[in-house]
């Protein structure tokens, strides 16, 4: 887990290094500066001569910009290693997931990939820099601390063999009691806060049916549990302050009276006033350093689940990949399913597909008729390989379609999926979407064809005007026609439009299909749709209920034997008298 | 001190004014508990501050005993100077253990009312807040800001204020001891409250611009995961990486910039106080030497029993004003934090000045209504008059909208004399192309919205006279997107009325046709629902909403766009259990598929605003107007 993580740090990796390098270089130099300054203080007791004060002056300054230069050297260091390491955790992450196939996208939900490439991402950040600063600096400044304070105190030292144990005792204690509740706490304040999401989304169902008082109730209850579970771990964590100061003054008194006694005792032989003060600061100094590890361990055991969520997008591995010797040219637009079933992951129960037998000729236009889950999306998905089937062939120009080089398939068959997006940015950057080299010309060109044009000059920024993000600046119809030209640019050898012309009133639905036949005649066409105006006047048109494929025919003929086509014909075209309806949506 | 004056850069007024403002809040809510951390935090510091008095005598004692070597008689003298000083620490050990555990309950308690205050308050607001403000920027009120408020709390300030009392000790028993030395030491804090205030100020501004671009690439990657699918169709892969790349890179760049100030600052000013150790040690020797006179208050002379204990003062010196410093950014943060939630506290509440009320009634035999507290199948409004008196006027569902024009901003009217009547019983569709305001008008209805001119009468009453939450229970109404709450579905059913028994429930699905696809779901009724019905299809959310809307049984429903998720097949046999729950009400419907409003005693025509034709579908077929282009596919629903 962790290992995946490192990976990430890449050209990072010197800073990494050398953070915990210089920050070794400064410990040393942190624990020289009191036992230098103790000298001093016994330099000046003796009464010395100015020059050794200026002596030990010079030395301590030398020490201070030294110690000034490492700590920020180290300071810079560590910054950019680890806010490196979130940049290249973000990309890294965000590269895994362009290799994905729909299959493992729909395992992670939209949202909590974007948490993982931030907040999570942040907490490996968080983590990564405790690591390289505090994990390297604390071990140090303690073993420095100790050795300092044996050289100089001597038996004195001895006092640490009780102070340590007691805090290290005390410290884990106090982290194994509070990380559970911190645990426990941390979820259901995670489900807080998404009650509180839910109840700003659903605000008028809240007000329509009155229940602000209800909600109240409810998050009351809700913010009364988080105060009381916090309220419990953290005053288990505010015991570490008393006990640390417990530690603290014991060194204090304990240096005071026995560094006093065998001061005196010794005549100023065995320790002097100088050393005792500096057996001050190394006490404080050995405390602190423990303390500092304790929170070492508890931003790690924080930023685990963090962890773990990262990894998990890093380690997915791509279900569908590039095969080898791929076929990098699609010979025509045919399409043949051969005995084809299909389920979208290996642990699901039910067939999306089953027994599909399917031949479509190149530059034929099919229409797909079928009621919601009865399959069309998941047939025409295998088709670029958004898919692999489960079991049959998929084939296209002839060929198995897992031959061909991914790139080259979804080149040459353009999808126009149901669940569409435009991006933001202008509509001219979103049309480039489809070919980056097309000129203005091709663009206007796909645009007449998807009747866009049109509306797109109405705007007063025509092809520069902004899409906001998500599209929301344009009604259905429009963005279900900008993505039809987005595709058509594309100049594919098989086009599919996944119910894409739903919210196209029907007269331009017609228009568009004319264009089609008239423009691109040699493209293959399959128009999913709920409308059955939009696929009659098709060469054939696939029936399918429930995952399998009920018929296949003209309009006419369809008319005669089919009567799931009879009925949804009638329901849609008998109730709009005129023999034109607009009621499929 | 260095984070006020980074602060003074900002805005300094607002800035003190929620620094007051939070520290009455938090004495409001602990009148007693505050005032008593508080001093357990400055008893603490202030005993903190002490050992170098004791460090002081306890050296003299070993200078007079040194060249004697007498332990025997010095040990009494220390050790009745020690057991002081250890009843002190005793007592900063007991007020740092009460003051640690109080400012915990403290931070808590404050959290948790704020977060009341902040939800309950939310509650009030009028729906125009929700719809003029981003979700992410309501929910980072309750995440972000309150997080950075506890720190400032719990962290920050304790910290603030025990630097504080230590520095201002320290200061006085430096000059206690020494003025010389006490004045090259605040020579020695001014150049360290300079480099904070640069370093320091400098950190701020990234940090501040780190915010926005994490935002940025939040923004981005959120675009991308949700148009990841279209990524893969269009081979857009490495072109989306790029893209990345840059807002990622940008981010970096901030974001270093922003931790490398805040590192360096630390070993700086840590460094800066050894330098001054190491200037105070040089003029304490020298002083020493030149036996020069001492200025002091304690007119003590100057010996080695002042320069030790002073070198160690310049050491916590130093030490607390680096705290102060370290604690810059999260205090500007934190203040920063409390202003956003201070704000969402100041909003506006909704009004609402209604005093008539829906009550339950009994219909007496001779026809008058008279009010009970039991439930009965009727209600009725009680409407009390000025004069005293009071009328109850059965609920029935009329509803009239006279003349109404309204505008979400002033100079910016988006419906015109919008004139409906609908009857109990009626069924009103309104057709239109997206912002003709369809869903305006309901708005309107409901009070989620005030109308800017006319009337809106509810059984013969100016809603405005109706209070709201009376208002809203007897309207139904069954959105587009749906919303559901985490929890089991039947609860979410029970949403629309709360003492209704699960059989109610179960009927109210039935009639809604949710039944059939609940009892299919794993744990049936008793299933949970989590994220917004995300187990759930947009259609079966429709159905659920259908249901909760059903079991509030309310005269008059309004139905914006409740079954367009569902397809035609599924529609067929919705469509039976909505006309059963229209059956005897008033409704108002708005959908894009004409089939579903075809029924409709009324349909009304809307565009830019105005009505411009109304009737039934065949007089407005008969009319070959606007509807009967839409109807026969002639024109776009946009």
């Amino acid at each position: 887990m962790y290992k995946t993580l490192l990976k990430s740090v890449g050209k990072y990796k010197k800073t990494a290094i050398a953070t915990p390098i210089i920050i070794a270089g400064e410990s040393v130099i942190e624990a020289l500066i009191p036992f230098t300054t103790a000298k001093l203080v016994d330099e000046i007791r003796a009464g010395c001569e100015y020059s050794v004060i200026v002596k030990y002056g010079a030395i301590l300054f030398l020490m201070a910009c030294l110690s000034l230069v490492l700590g920020g050297a180290a300071g810079y260091t560590s910054a950019i290693a680890a806010c490196g390491f979130a940049r290249n955790l973000r990309r890294d992450m965000f590269h895994k997931v362009q290799t994905y196939s729909f299959e493992n996208i729909d395992k992670f939900s939209s949202s909590s990939l974007v948490t993982r490439m931030t907040t999570d991402v942040t907490f490996a950040q968080n983590a990564f820099i405790t690591v390289i600063r505090l994990a390297m600096r604390s071990p140090l400044v303690f073993l420095f601390a100790i050795i300092m304070a044996y050289i100089m105190g001597g038996s004195l030292s001895a006092m640490f063999v009780v102070i340590v144990p007691l805090l290290v005792f005390g410290l884990y204690m106090i982290a194994k009691k509070a990380m559970p509740a911190f645990h426990s706490v941390f979820h259901k304040y995670d489900r807080m806060n998404e009650s509180i999401e839910e109840n700003v989304i659903a605000i008028r169902a809240v007000k329509g049916f009155a229940r602000e008082e209800y909600e109240k109730q409810k998050f009351n209850n809700a913010a009364l549990e988080i105060k009381r579970d916090f309220t419990k771990a953290e005053r288990i964590v505010a015991l570490t302050a008393p006990l640390m100061q417990t530690c603290v003054y014991l060194n204090m008194l304990i240096v005071l009276f026995f560094g006093s006694k065998i001061a005196i005792s010794s005549m100023g032989l065995d320790l002097d006033v100088g050393q005792i003060s500096a057996m001050l600061t190394y006490g404080v100094q050995i405390l602190i350093s423990l303390n500092m590890l304790s929170m070492v361990y508890v931003i790690l055991t924080i930023s685990v689940e963090s962890i773990r969520r990262i990894s998990e997008v890093l380690e997915e591995e791509p279900v569908i990949t590039n095969p080898e010797n791929a076929i990098y040219e699609v010979k025509d637009g045919s399409v043949d399913f051969i005995g084809v079933n299909f389920k979208y992951s290996a642990h699901a129960e039910r067939y999306a597909l089953q027994n599909i037998d399917l031949h479509i000729k190149s530059g034929e236009t099919v229409g797909i008729l079928g009621g919601t889950g009865s399959g069309k999306s998941s047939l025409v998905q295998l088709i670029p390989r958004l898919y692999d089937a489960t079991e049959g062939v998929v084939k296209v120009g002839g060929v198995d379609v897992r031959q061909y080089d991914l790139e080259t398939l979804r080149n040459n068959v353009a999808v126009v999926l149901q669940k569409n997006v435009l991006f933001s940015g202008t509509i001219k950057e979103n049309l480039l979407w489809g070919n980056e080299n097309a000129t203005d010309e091709e663009i206007r060109e796909a645009c007449r064809l998807a009747c866009a044009d049109e509306f797109i000059n109405s705007f007063p920024d025509g092809y520069d005007t902004k899409i906001e993000q998500n599209g929301t600046n344009v009604s259905g119809g429009q963005k279900q026609r900008l993505t039809i030209a987005r595709a058509l640019l594309k100049k594919p050898k098989i086009l599919i439009l996944d119910d894409s012309t739903s919210a196209v009133d029907t007269r331009t639905d017609a228009k568009i299909r004319k264009s089609f036949r008239e423009y691109i005649p040699s493209t293959t066409k399959i128009i999913i749709a709920q409308r059955v105006a939009s696929v009659i006047d098709a060469d054939k048109i696939v029936i399918m209920d429930g995952g399998s494929i009920v018929d296949i025919g003209t309009h006419d003929e369809l008319m005669e034997r089919c009567e799931i086509y009879r009925e949804t014909y009638d329901q849609q075209m008998k109730k709009a008298e005129g023999g034109v309806a607009n009621v499929g949506v | 001190m260095s984070g006020s004056e980074v602060m003074k850069k900002e805005k300094p007024k607002a800035k003190l004014g929620t620094f007051l403002r939070l520290i009455k809040t938090l004495y409001s809510y602990y009148p007693v508990l505050l005032p008593v951390t508080a001093f357990c935090f400055i008893f603490t510091a202030a005993v903190s501050s002490i050992p170098p008095l004791f460090f002081q005598q306890v050296i003299l004692v070993i200078d007079d005993s040194i060249h004697t070597g007498d332990w025997a008689s010095a040990m009494p003298i220390i050790l009745s100077k020690l057991s002081i000083l250890a009843l002190f620490y005793l007592l900063a050990i007991i007020s740092i253990t009460i003051s640690r555990q109080l400012i915990v309950v403290i931070t808590q308690g404050f959290l948790y009312r704020i977060r009341r205050a902040m939800f309950d308050g939310m509650q009030e607001l009028p729906i125009r807040y929700f719809d003029t403000h981003k979700h992410g920027d309501i929910m980072s009120y309750y995440t972000n800001d309150t997080d950075t408020m506890r720190q400032l709390i719990s962290e920050s300030l304790p910290m603030l204020l025990q630097s504080a009392v230590i520095v201002l000790t320290v200061f006085f028993i430096m000059l206690y001891f020494c003025v010389w030395l006490t004045l090259l030491v605040v020579v020695g804090v001014i150049a360290m409250l300079l480099v904070t205030r640069k370093l320091g100020g400098g950190s701020a501004r990234y940090f501040k611009r780190q915010q926005k671009s994490l935002g940025e690439v939040e923004g981005f990657i959120q675009e991308m995961m949700n148009g990841q699918r279209v990524i893969k169709v269009f081979n857009h892969e490495t072109q989306a990486e790029a893209d990345f790349a840059r807002v990622n890179d940008v981010l970096y760049e901030d974001s270093y910039r922003a931790n490398a100030h805040a590192n360096m600052l630390g070993p700086i000013i840590i460094n800066i106080g050894n330098v001054l150790y190491v200037l105070v040690a040089m003029l304490g020797g020298l002083l020493l030497i030149a036996k020069a006179p001492n200025l002091a208050l304690s007119g003590l002379p100057i010996g080695i029993d002042i320069v030790v204990p002073f070198l160690n003062m310049t050491k916590q010196f130093t030490g607390n004003v680096n705290t102060v410093a370290q604690q810059v950014n999260s205090i500007v943060m934190g203040l920063a934090g409390a202003e956003r939630v201070f704000a969402l506290m100041d909003e506006e509440p909704e009004t609402d000045n209604g005093y008539v009320t829906l009550v339950n009634a009994k219909i007496q035999p001779d026809g008058t209504i008279t009010e009970t507290t039991e439930r009965t199948s009727h209600w009725a409004w009680r409407h009390p008059h000025s004069d005293g008196t009071v009328t109850y006027t059965p609920l029935a569902g009329d509803v009239i909208l006279d003349h109404v024009d309204f505008s979400y901003e002033d100079g910016n009217p988006v419906l015109f004399d919008i004139t409906v009547h609908a009857k109990p019983g009626q069924k009103v569709a309104f057709v239109g192309a997206t912002g003709a305001g369809k869903t305006t008008i309901t708005n309107l209805i409901n009070r989620f919205y005030d109308i800017s001119d006319g009337k809106i009468r509810y059984d013969g009453i100016n809603i405005n006279k109706i209070k709201k939450a009376d208002l809203r229970r007897s309207l139904g109404i069954v959105l587009q997107d749906t919303n559901l709450f985490s929890g089991t579905v039947i609860d979410n059913i029970r949403y629309g009325r709360l003492d209704a028994t699960d059989e109610e429930c179960i009927a109210a699905a039935k009639l809604a046709g949710a039944d059939d696809f609940i009892t299919r779901l794993p744990e049936g009724y008793q299933t949970v629902l989590y994220g917004n019905g995300a187990n759930l299809s947009q259609g079966q959310r429709q159905l659920i909403a259908i249901a909760r809307a059903a079991v509030a049984d309310p005269p008059v429903m309004i139905l914006d766009e409740a079954t367009s998720s569902i397809d035609t097949r599924t529609e067929a046999i919705v469509q039976r259990g909505m006309d059963q729950l229209m059956k005897g009400r008033t409704v108002f419907v708005i959908a894009h598929r004409l089939s579903t409003i075809m029924n409709s005693d009324v349909i009304i025509v809307l565009d830019h605003g105005r009505i411009i034709e109304r009737g039934s579908h065949d007089e407005l077929i008969a009319k070959r107007g606007t509807y009967y282009r839409l109807y026969t596919g002639a024109f776009e629903l946009e």
